[in-house]
């Protein structure tokens, strides 16, 4: 129902659009934006839902393994929030005007991307620990951030997630704290872990704000609302003191607390390893995309079996009611 | 959600079906239910909504959607829906020194 109308002196709906931008007001689905900002809106929510989906992967490989009933527990619900994320995510996407089969679509055919950082093996019980205390540690910091972003159902999605993340760092910092408090072998599974997943944790914040190509539009339509090198800043800021309280090393020899700034200062981040990962060629890209194509390809009959059910319950109710 | 919606048929009155009412205050929130109202179509049912729960600027965006479309989930003996038996989906679930700073 489009019952408002637009008077003859009245602002255009772009110029609409850029008011309630400019005034820091939310886009809501039903609003005129620019087919470059839904498109730019569709593109990043859906590769976060994607990474949330796929991000599965990595500690679900520890599940059956886990050393106790309790962390076994834990990693569950951690796994299982992660699929949750993913669904707000889609959900928030849908508004937008693409349907999920798309949605899937894109990124079975490798057209949608996911995080980098999926593409990392956990080699040890110890990933399980780095990936909460670290890869999560970032993406809070990212989805804090994003709580602010100018699409609402994006804003209110981010807002749900954030809440839930907490646990997610803490439950991987006590895995950390134990592994640290505990045998020379496992303090250096630790050590270990932390060095593999630091440089890739800070990658995952995304390229430099020179080299970032949709930085500039985005801060402007208030998608982003601040850099990937502020956001790096503020997560390698909160994490190496608790890296210090574990008794662990960052692993970067140019890592120093620089007085003046008030912040750490830290060393060049391997942008070409980055991007080779990005284009595919990461320790577990094919794996991962395989996993879910199959997982979907696997699932094919249970949807299939679940239609036909809803089906005969519609013909039976159809008969009751005749 | 009003315990009329765990009902598949939604009382009428003079024949005019039943509409569940959600306003959305100001832009970033999310439609909230308000209540409800009996109109003979969709589009009256809007106008009623919007003469019923935002005369006083209450909302930017109203949603009507027929009360029989509502499913609802059953109010009784199912607390193991909602019931909160996994304490370590919490934050508070884990102790971690004062001194980490905040996590
Ligand atoms: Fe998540
Ligand atoms: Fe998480």
């Amino acid at each position: 129902m489009e019952q408002s109308t637009v008077t003859a002196a009245g602002p255009t709906p772009a110029e609409r659009f850029d008011q309630l931008i400019a005034a820091g007001e939310k886009i809501e689905p039903r609003d005129w934006m620019p087919e470059a900002y839904r498109r730019t809106m569709i593109r990043q929510i859906a590769q976060h839902a994607h990474s949330e989906v796929i991000g599965q992967q990595p500690e679900g490989n520890w599940i059956t393994r886990a050393p106790s009933l309790r962390r076994k527990a834990i990693l569950v619900a951690k796994v299982q929030d992660e699929a949750g994320h993913g669904l707000y995510l889609y959900s928030a996407c849908e508004t937008l005007g693409i349907s999920r089969d798309e949605l899937n679509d894109l990124l079975h055919q490798g057209r949608q991307k996911y995080s980098s950082i999926f593409n990392y093996p956990t080699l040890s019980w110890a990933d399980v620990g780095a990936i909460g205390w670290l890869v999560d540690g970032a993406a809070i910091a990212n989805q804090v951030a994003l709580t602010r972003t100018s699409y609402g159902p994006y804003a209110r999605a981010m807002v749900r997630v954030c809440k839930e993340e907490s646990f997610h760092q803490r439950q991987g910092f006590e895995i950390m704290m134990t592994l640290a408090r505990g045998s020379e072998a496992q303090r250096e599974m630790a050590q270990d872990a932390l060095n593999r997943w630091w440089w890739p944790s800070l990658a995952m914040l995304g390229p430099p704000d020179e080299q970032s190509t949709h930085t500039e539009q985005s801060m402007q339509w208030g998608i982003k609302v601040e850099t990937n090198d502020e956001i790096r800043q503020k997560f390698v800021d909160q994490t190496v003191p608790q890296a210090q309280f574990l008794g662990l090393a960052v692993p970067d020899p140019a890592l120093a607390w620089n007085e003046e700034r008030g912040h750490w200062d830290f060393g060049e981040i391997d942008w070409d390893a980055f991007w080779e990962v990005v284009r595919g060629n990461g320790p577990c890209n094919r794996e991962r995309l395989a996993h879910k194509v199959k997982a979907w390809e696997d699932g094919a009959w249970v949807r299939e079996a679940a239609l036909a059910h809803a089906a005969k319950q519609e013909g039976r109710g159809l008969a009751a009611t005749a | 959600m009003t315990d009329r919606a765990t009902t598949t048929s939604a009382p009428t009155v003079g024949g005019y079906p039943l509409w569940e009412v959600f306003v959305r205050a100001k832009r970033g929130l999310n439609h909230v239910h308000a209540g409800s109202v009996h109109a003979p179509d969709a589009d009256t049912a809007l106008q009623h909504a919007r003469d019923v729960y935002t005369r006083r600027a209450e909302g930017v965006s109203l949603w009507v959607v027929p009360s029989a479309a509502i499913v609802a989930s059953d109010p009784d003996g199912r607390d193991d829906w909602f019931g909160d038996s996994k304490p370590y989906r919490h934050p508070t679930f884990y102790t971690i020194p004062d001194e980490v700073g905040h996590l």
